[in-house]
């Protein structure tokens, strides 16, 4: 392998100092991308809030009836089951948008990796950064819908700006090592976005884990984002205090997965640039 | 070479590597140790030292490497062997406007782009009124670029990229987009910083820039150094090996005559030729002053293009014409009798010979011939015969007279009038 040279087989420390050196252009690369969502649509960025919320309500729609009565305890709150679902997208979406968007970041800029010299750790952290503003927006709007319910979280929803890391890092990890593989295999885009119905579908978030039959509980039980999305439902709806310890497994997980992507990461984009 | 060294490269190799499959080549990447490929080597044992300030050029064919070549010292790339050191700030212009984003304004993309430069937030704001007074676009500086005119886009991404002189500076054809004057403009600037130390690295085609701008040029033949040496000798030998493959060089460099007849300078494979044939070109040819068949002759030389042409049909409205281009595709001069008091029915059957005595005002290159005829009708005016580059015209540089740079050879009178002594 060549010298350090800026962008290229940088160890994982370099490779952060380098994107801290760029943080102007990841912030403005942030930035551009809100304002460029404005200025050919109206709502501009708001769709992107707009969406999750619109399926929210569509299920809310049709399984309030059904769902409520099931939720453990809640039968005084007759939007229980509205708060439980918007507290399971908030968790997923921002999962799902960092796993989605980080598949083709480099193909998409192939043409600016080809023919710039910057650290290409800047292309998925600004996927990251982007995804964990929006999701904080849909955070916000999701507060405001509660409001509208006449639904005020307890003091346990205040832990969600930690928890959120865990989802941020484990789609970070999971998108950074796809993206790099769907250079080589094109495929992996297409497969992925169906493996993504699949797994949302295996989380507890429109419907309750009680449902599951035993038989397929390990499905719940090895599915790291059902532990967070519980999570998000227990301090929201519950007020109660996050299960640190079966936190602490998936976040140890999603950070593991985190540094053997940045690794592997390091070591194929050489390769990486060749190949686009 | 001048001072100190700012780029050296020692047996410098890359090579695109196919792999036996997609897990072999992530099974590299965990190892460190890449196995079960195949090397595709597109730049093979380049070794360079490139001294602060000088200006290197670098020619060849379409798929030498050149682009390679200065993507790797730009750091875009990665050498696969070899290597490859690079003292200062690299700035490469390989493609204007990479990174801009239609939708936002000149003045947004420029603070953009310069952060995809690595340049931090205070330079960047120190950075932009020079860069917005260079691009020269007015008060479409604050407008989306996707309502700016392709000259205007490259104004402010050529602004942009050479905001601060850089220690080496890559320029890869970039400088021949834009208006004239922008070109002149951006060329001053990299003439200006050449003069305060920048080292200049220069791909082009235009082997007449490549001789004016840099002192010295390496020759790239399917990813290997052909020849390193100075400008002059090696887009002399490159002008040669791609014009006429065996030497020109001996006969053409006679220094007295009125030229000569060079069998390896012909253009038939670059030859075209269109038109409906209700009349056909043939039996092309120079002649000199003295009557005699060239092709390369030296500067000064008067000579005269001579075609005939045959007629299948009766035709009317027939004019002769004759352009002269360099080997870039620029026009030099080109004329037709229509306007003149020539013959200009024929019958069918009927052969004539035309001829365009010229003066020759050329500079010394390489200019390529067109021959054409064509007649206006009531359906309007249409070729009936057209070769283009029909023929090569070496004109060769007078050595020990006059001094000439560019197309053309005005033939300046010099004086000097002492004035005060």
């Amino acid at each position: 392998m060549n010298g350090a040279r800026v962008g290229f087989a940088l160890p994982v420390p370099g490779m952060m100092h380098a994107a801290w050196r760029y943080r102007g252009f990841i912030a403005s690369s942030i930035r551009n991308e809100y304002r460029s969502r404005f200025v050919r649509s109206r709502l501009g960025a708001i769709w992107m809030i707009l969406h999750p919320l619109a399926n929210a309500a569509i299920f809310a729609l049709i399984l309030s009836e059904v769902m409520t009565a099931k939720l453990p305890g809640m039968l005084a709150n007759p939007f229980a089951y509205p708060i439980y679902l918007l507290s399971g997208t908030l968790a997923w979406s921002l999962f799902a948008e960092v796993v989605t968007r980080c598949l083709t970041i480099f193909i998409d800029n192939g043409n600016l990796l080809k023919k710039m010299a910057f650290p290409r750790i800047c292309l998925p952290l600004i996927v990251a950064g982007s995804a964990l503003l929006n999701n904080v927006m849909l955070f916000g709007a999701i507060l405001v819908v509660f409001g509208l319910l006449g639904f005020l979280p307890g003091i346990a929803a205040a832990w969600i700006p930690v928890i959120m890391l865990i989802p941020l890092a484990l789609g970070f990890g999971i998108g950074l090592l796809l993206g790099v593989f769907n250079v080589f295999v094109r495929d992996i885009g297409q497969a992925v976005t169906v493996i993504l119905q699949l797994a949302f579908w295996f989380t507890p978030i429109v419907y309750l884990p009680q449902i599951v039959p035993a038989s397929y509980s390990w499905v719940i039980e090895y599915n790291p984002m059902a532990t967070v999305v519980q999570a998000y439902q227990g301090v929201i709806l519950y007020n109660e205090q996050p299960h640190w310890d079966s936190l602490a497994i998936v976040g140890g997980a999603a950070a593991l997965m985190l540094v053997a992507s940045l690794f592997l990461f390091r070591r194929a984009s050489v390769d990486l640039v060749d190949a686009l | 070479m001048s001072g100190t060294q700012v780029l050296t490269l020692r047996n410098v190799g890359k090579s695109y590597r196919t792999y036996a499959s997609t897990w072999w080549r992530a099974t590299g990447w965990i190892t460190g140790r890449p196995t079960h490929f195949a090397d595709n080597w597109v730049l093979r044992n380049i070794s360079l030292d490139v001294g602060a300030g000088d200006a290197v050029g670098i020619v060849g064919r379409n798929g030498a490497g050149k682009s390679t070549l200065l993507k790797l010292i730009a750091g875009a790339l990665t050498p696969t062997e070899g290597d490859l050191a690079v003292r200062g700030r690299v700035s490469a212009l390989l493609e204007l406007g990479m990174g801009f984003n239609p939708e936002f304004t000149g003045r947004e993309n420029s603070e953009h782009v310069c952060g995809l430069l690595g340049f931090p937030r205070a330079l960047i704001d120190r950075l932009l009124p020079s860069i917005e007074e260079f691009a020269d676009v007015g008060a479409y500086f604050d407008q989306p670029m996707r309502t700016y005119s392709s000259g205007m886009y490259v104004r402010v991404a050529f602004a942009v990229a050479t905001a601060m002189r850089p220690d080496i500076l890559i320029v890869d054809e970039a400088l021949s987009v834009g208006d004239v004057a922008f070109q002149r403009k951006s060329f001053r600037r990299i003439e200006n910083f050449l003069a305060e130390g920048t080292t200049l690295l220069f791909v082009s085609h235009g082997l007449e820039t490549v001789r004016a701008v840099c002192q010295r040029a390496i020759w790239l033949e399917g990813g290997r150094v052909t020849m390193t040496g100075t400008a002059k000798q090696v887009t002399e030998a490159y002008e040669r090996a791609t014009y006429g493959p065996a030497g020109i060089g001996a006969a053409a460099r006679a220094p007295t005559g009125h030229g000569t007849l060079d069998p390896a300078l012909r253009s038939s494979r670059e030859e075209q030729q269109y038109g409906d044939r209700k009349a056909e070109i043939a039996n092309p040819e120079i002649r000199n002053s003295m009557g005699e068949i060239v092709n390369s002759i030296p500067m000064g030389e008067d000579f005269t293009l001579s075609y005939d042409v045959i007629f299948f049909e009766e035709c009317g409205g027939v004019h002769f014409g004759m352009m002269i281009k360099t080997t870039e595709g620029i026009t030099v001069y080109g004329t037709h009798t229509e306007k003149s008091a020539l013959k200009s029915e024929f019958a069918a059957g009927q052969r004539v010979r035309t001829s365009f005595a010229l003066k020759n005002n050329l500079g010394p290159g390489y200019y390529f011939v067109n021959c054409g005829v064509s007649r206006r009708n009531k359906d309007g005016l249409s070729f009936m015969h057209r070769r283009v580059d029909v023929a090569m015209l070496h004109v060769r540089d007078a050595e020990g007279r006059d001094v000439v740079a560019g197309l053309s050879h005005l033939r300046a009178s010099p004086s000097v009038t002492v004035l005060r002594t």
